[in-house]
């Protein structure tokens, strides 16, 4: 089972807990979920427990990130946007710290699976939606119709839009898991193929720098995957509650 | 076609058994270590794990979702409670701070100015102060000296008149004695001579002499 890439998704029980017949055991997933989150929460709480007026390196991290993100939202939600800020920021630490989880060898990638992405690109559509009827009332719907649209294509371009809004949830969330999982599978094939050369002999061991320097770089390209990914679901989160807060395009 | 059916064929006939569509060399059912490694996302993994993809296996759905609930829950609260007013507040503080110094910095100058300002003026003033001073001394002292010079001259003047009405006197004097003497002398020479002579006559001649 060494060499399965699919392995290191599986979902193991660590604690078997069932409420009312249903199964909500603390599996591994359970398990880096909490790691996560004290990660995050424990390196902020540790990095600006001085609340130093010149920060150290550690308070430069947590306020570049914390930046980064008020940044990302402002510009594109605007002042306003900024009502959502704990929320995106939670959104983007997560995600991040979730994602860099998962390329620590033998852990597992929280972000990798699709029920996990689904949740948290449904709890932004969630609040978009909600936000957006409690807002502004039923002018939200005004979303689906764009100004300065010729009322003989309104209703396609009304239906288009509509599809859009719903597949939403569904793009958010198949990014970043596509990526996370597409990307360990990658690299646990490659490096697979260096293990399976390296048992084969001298030739073997030759033949297995390519995978080994493919594997490498491939190192190097998740990493990035993984704060660009957390960054997209950032950034598009942004978008959609720009949507709320505006719905007149 | 058969090439590209054959193995999907035998993975559900027969899993555990090596795979013919990839092209590493066959592996023979007894070492299944090897085996395992060449059926990447088949059958071996599926015949382990109940046959599910596990990021779609909804076995755990639940457990996921509650435990993501959970601790995206606690995150959030402790993100939105405590560390992100806290950091925050550290921005907002120095934002206050370097704004409140550069308005201190901003005042300092503007003293600064004002200072230079009021010495220049203050210079400005002295120099002038002074300018009058001198001019004032100048005019006293020129003044002072005038009406000494002035006066100096007058008793220098005085005196010369003085002087030239002494010397006309005795000019005057010098000249009659000289006419008394020059009459006594001619009236010596021509007694001497013709041995009479009156003193009139002698006169007389002395003074057509000179008129002459």
């Amino acid at each position: 089972m060494a060499n399965d890439p699919i392995h290191q998704f599986q979902i193991s029980k660590i604690l078997d807990i069932s409420i009312g017949g249903l199964d909500f055991s603390f599996t591994n997933s359970s398990l880096f979920m909490v790691a996560t989150v004290a990660a995050a929460s424990g390196f902020l709480a540790w990095a600006t427990s001085t609340r130093s007026m010149v920060p150290g390196r550690a308070q430069t991290v947590a306020e570049l990130s914390y930046e980064f993100v008020a940044n990302t939202l402002r510009s594109s939600a605007g002042t306003e946007g900024m009502r959502f800020f704990p929320l995106v920021f939670s959104l983007f630490m997560f995600v991040l710290v979730a994602n860099l989880f998962g390329m620590i060898p033998f852990f597992f990638t929280v972000t990798s699976h699709i029920i996990v992405t689904f949740a948290l690109a449904m709890l932004v559509i969630g609040t978009v939606t909600v936000y957006g009827f409690m807002r502004h009332g039923w002018h939200f719907l005004g979303l689906f119709v764009p100004h300065g649209v010729p009322a003989a294509v309104v209703p396609l371009v009304s239906a288009i839009e509509v599809i859009s809004f719903l597949s939403r949830p569904i793009s958010l969330s198949v990014r970043l898991f596509a990526n996370m999982l597409a990307g360990h599978i990658t690299l646990k094939v490659f490096s697979g193929f260096v293990a399976t050369l390296t048992g084969l002999g001298a030739l073997g061991i030759f033949g297995a720098i390519l995978p080994l320097a493919m594997t490498v770089a491939l190192t190097a390209l998740e990493f990035l995957v993984a704060f660009l990914q957390a960054y997209v679901f950032t950034i598009l989160t942004c978008m959609y509650l720009n949507d709320a807060l505006h719905p007149g395009h | 076609m058969t090439l590209f059916i054959t193995p999907a064929f035998a993975q559900t006939q027969a899993p555990g058994a090596p795979e013919a569509g990839i092209s590493v060399p066959p592996v023979a059912p007894e070492s299944p270590e090897l085996g395992d490694t060449h059926s990447e996302v088949g059958h071996a993994a599926e015949a382990e794990h109940g046959g599910a993809f596990p990021p779609f296996d909804p076995t755990y759905f639940g457990s996921q979702l509650l435990w993501l609930a959970i601790t995206f829950g606690f995150f959030y609260w402790i993100l939105s409670t405590k560390l992100l007013p806290r950091l925050g507040g550290i921005l907002e503080v120095r934002q206050d701070r370097i704004g409140a110094d550069l308005k201190e910095a901003e005042r300092s100058r503007a003293e600064t100015d004002a200072a230079i300002a009021a010495y220049e003026q203050a210079l400005a003033e002295a120099k002038q102060k002074a300018g009058v001073i001198a001019a004032e001394t100048r005019a006293t002292l020129t003044a002072d000296l005038d009406s000494r010079r002035k006066a100096i001259e007058a008793d220098l003047s005085a005196r010369v008149v003085e002087a030239e009405g002494r010397i006309s006197a005795i000019k005057a004097q010098a000249l009659a004695e000289v006419d008394a003497i020059a009459t006594e002398t001619t009236e010596a020479i021509v007694a001497t001579l013709i041995g009479d002579s009156s003193q009139a006559e002698a006169a007389a001649a002395v003074a057509s002499v000179q008129k002459g």
